[in-house]
């Protein structure tokens, strides 16, 4: 009984909060935009959030995060200035337009939305429901499922900024688009970053999604994506993730695909506290391509939790989704993989595969393939593995004179791999390479790009008043 | 070099090798022949550390020192190298990095300094040529796509970098044509010396056409039943090991 009512109190909180708060959060919002929260707001007055009876939720427990006490900001508290005062990405050469976001909101140096001379459009999303209401409303809302068990309703309750992107048509944006997720308080932090992006027909863009934190306070991300790729256009998505043991992030990424679209997302968990990636590709129409690569690597209790549902809905599509992870000390893993194939969607080919390795006897791998199919003529697999590293690969390893530490490295350096390589951007694959082996030599830390080095002598309490910058 | 003796080795209670006795000194080349299921891989396998099995009986020693004592890392640092039946693939590792790897960790244990990459890239291109490998080889990673016969160029490549004192093949000369089995045998004779030895495992004679050993080994049913020169090779091509199996007086049929 005491759960039931500390999970409604939890709802009651959180719309109590919304409601005091209304007009902060709401803004210069286009109306369309305030009716789908006031449909969030319903939905979580009537359905609560996931708890451990929740079908794809039984292995990852929000309740003790959803009990605890945050701070919201719901009035942007950061001043025009320049991130790189306080951070710098150490990827080399990766030549980008370098966008970032602190504490869910936009930061900018010179305007919240810039204009590309090809006419992409990448900004704030806050200030794009001022200026294209139109365009966002039309497509801000419809591919992330609220009713579905998840966080998306209390996103879409929150959320006041985020990145907006729109590659208009037959744009080929050459250096990708890095966006960096900063999170960075003194107290205990929610945040709801909603982020939208629009590509046009065979248009072509790759994404670099980047989260960090600057502290080691405790933090709660709920972020929702949606993505929206018209017929012949391709996106190169990157997830990546390495923040500290106290953050919590739930993310959700939702892909709506048209005809011969070709998409490649790559969620990359280095370090996680607590994560939950979900991600819906939905293939709308036919000849669509959706790549889905995945790697984790988590140690002491961390606990991240993938997942994936690919969504066959038209005829002739391809998809793969390939998720691997590296699990040490208690560290947990789920993974729910979803194929679903609709009547109409003949002659698909949809593989799946999800690869463990636990280095302990009590770090703990939960694989849960799903698979339903519903036309005839359709080629799907899968496979989940949950082992150990491979004796004969150890010893072949040891005999050439490698020590069982150097060894054993190496075989997950290896293991990792498979998905490392599949990054198509040399620097950065080079770059996660290489935090990848130092990830795996215990030498990574979340402080590696961060320049106040906070945490090399001094204790990690500081506090960064970006209004003084 | 290498002393074994009254080894008794088994795997989950089950005896594969018995009463088995050898001597290798420096500057030797020794064969082990004999039929499938013998025990000459799991000599191999024994010499080089794998734990996979048990030692009930016996004692090895190496270069005066207890064998058995060492983890398989000492004894390849030692000197001791074991050439596989077959290769591991390790995706995503390359050629370069794990052999510098391996080097430099034996080179710590021996207290020289570790190589250079300069000195490392140089000793690379001079051994590519003593085993006559591509260098298409050397940039893939660790026997990843590598045809059977790569791979065990691949090997001969490996022990000319890491240069041991006692080198193991195990059935090096599997699977291999012709011209691959000039070129792991050339690998081998350009690398004899008089301070290092080999024990080289086969099942056919014709691998001893190219390295010409100075002892030949018949394994049969655990321990070896008849040691001569290399002509004792060449009679076995000719007779088969039927004749081995009525001369040691064996009874069960293989």
């Amino acid at each position: 009984m005491q759960d039931i009512t500390e999970n409604i109190s939890a709802q009651q909180r959180m719309i109590d909060l919304y409601k005091s708060n209304f007009k902060l959060i709401k803004g210069a919002e286009p109306q369309t935009i305030t009716m789908l929260r006031e449909k969030a707001v319903e939905i979580v007055r009537d359905q609560g959030f996931p708890d451990l009876t929740t079908e794809n939720w039984r292995y990852t427990d929000i309740d003790p995060l959803l009990r605890s006490p945050y701070d919201f900001n719901f009035t942007n508290q950061s001043r025009p200035f320049d991130i790189e005062q306080i951070f710098t990405c150490d990827v080399y050469d990766l030549d980008t337009f370098s966008v970032t976001l602190l504490n869910g909101w936009f930061v900018y140096k010179n305007a919240p939305l810039t204009t590309l001379k090809n006419g992409t459009i990448i900004g704030s999303l806050s200030k794009a429901l001022e200026v294209y209401p139109e365009l966002v409303s039309k497509y801000l809302g419809t591919i992330a499922p609220m009713e579905k068990p998840g966080l998306t309703a209390l996103n879409t309750m929150f959320f006041q900024d985020g990145l907006f992107i729109y590659v208009p048509e037959e744009v080929i944006v050459d250096k990708p688009i890095q966006i960096i997720n900063i999170v960075n308080s003194e107290n205990p932090l929610m945040l709801h970053p909603r982020h939208l992006i629009i590509q046009e027909p065979k248009s072509k863009l790759t994404l670099v999604h980047c989260d960090h934190s600057l502290t080691h306070n405790i933090s709660f991300t709920n972020s929702v994506s949606e993505v929206f790729l018209a017929k012949e256009s391709n996106l190169d998505y990157y997830k990546i993730q390495n923040k500290g043991h106290n953050s919590a992030v739930i993310n959700g990424s939702f892909f709506s695909q048209m005809s011969a679209s070709n998409l490649t997302s790559s969620a990359l968990t280095l370090n996680g506290g607590f994560t939950k990636n979900i991600i819906y590709s939905l293939l709308n129409e036919p000849a669509c391509i959706a790549t889905h690569n995945g790697l984790y690597l988590v140690d002491s209790n961390q606990h991240v939790d993938n997942q994936l549902e690919v969504d066959h809905a038209a005829p002739e599509c391809t998809s793969e989704q390939l998720y691997k992870g590296i699990l040490d000390d208690e560290a947990t893993a789920v993974f729910n993989g979803k194929i679903m194939v609709r009547r109409d969607a003949q002659k698909t080919l949809a593989y799946q595969n999800n690869k463990n390795i636990l280095l302990t006897d009590d770090a703990k791998a939960n694989a849960q393939p799903q698979l339903e199919i519903y036309a005839d003529d359709v080629k799907c697999s899968h496979g989940a593995t949950v082992g150990q590293l491979d004796p004969e690969a150890m010893f072949y390893l040891r005999s050439r004179g490698l020590n069982e530490r150097s060894a054993r490295q190496m075989l997950m350096y290896a293991f990792a791999a498979e998905v490392v390589r599949r990054i198509s951007i040399q620097p950065l694959r080079e770059r996660i390479d290489h935090m990848v082996e130092k990830r795996l030599k215990g030498e990574l830390s979340i402080c590696d790009q961060c320049v106040l080095h906070c945490n090399s002598k001094e204790p990690t309490v500081f506090n960064i008043d970006v209004s003084k910058l | 070099m290498l002393t074994i003796k009254n080894l008794k080795v088994s795997i989950q209670g089950k005896t594969i090798l018995k009463d088995f006795n050898l001597e290798v000194k420096s500057g030797e080349v020794h064969a082990i022949m004999g039929p499938n299921g013998t025990g000459k891989s799991t000599l191999a396998a024994v010499i080089a550390g794998r734990d996979l099995f048990d030692v009930d009986e016996g004692t090895i020693t190496y270069m005066g020192q207890d064998l058995l004592e060492m983890e398989p890392e000492i004894r390849a640092r030692e000197g001791i190298f074991l050439g596989f039946q077959y290769p591991v693939e390790i995706p995503g590792v390359s050629m370069a990095n794990f052999l510098r790897t391996a080097i430099n960790e034996k080179r710590k244990y021996l207290g020289l300094e570790p190589l250079t990459g300069a000195e490392f890239l140089k000793l690379m291109e001079d051994r590519k040529k003593l085993v006559d490998i591509q260098s298409k080889l050397t940039n893939r990673s660790v026997n990843e796509g590598f045809s059977g016969g790569e791979k065990k160029k691949n090997e001969i490549f490996q022990m000319a970098m890491i240069e041991p004192r006692l080198a193991i093949l195990d059935e090096t000369d599997s699977g291999l044509d012709i011209d691959a089995l000039k070129v792991v045998a050339n690998g081998v004779n350009k690398l004899r010396s008089p301070e290092n030895s080999t024990i080289v495992i086969t099942h056919y004679q014709r691998l001893l056409d190219y390295i010409i050993p100075d002892f030949v080994h018949v394994l049969y049913d655990g321990r070896i039943v008849k040691s001569g020169g290399k002509e004792l090779a060449i009679e076995l091509e000719e007779k088969g090991y039927e004749w081995i199996r009525k001369e040691a007086g064996v009874q069960e049929a293989f």
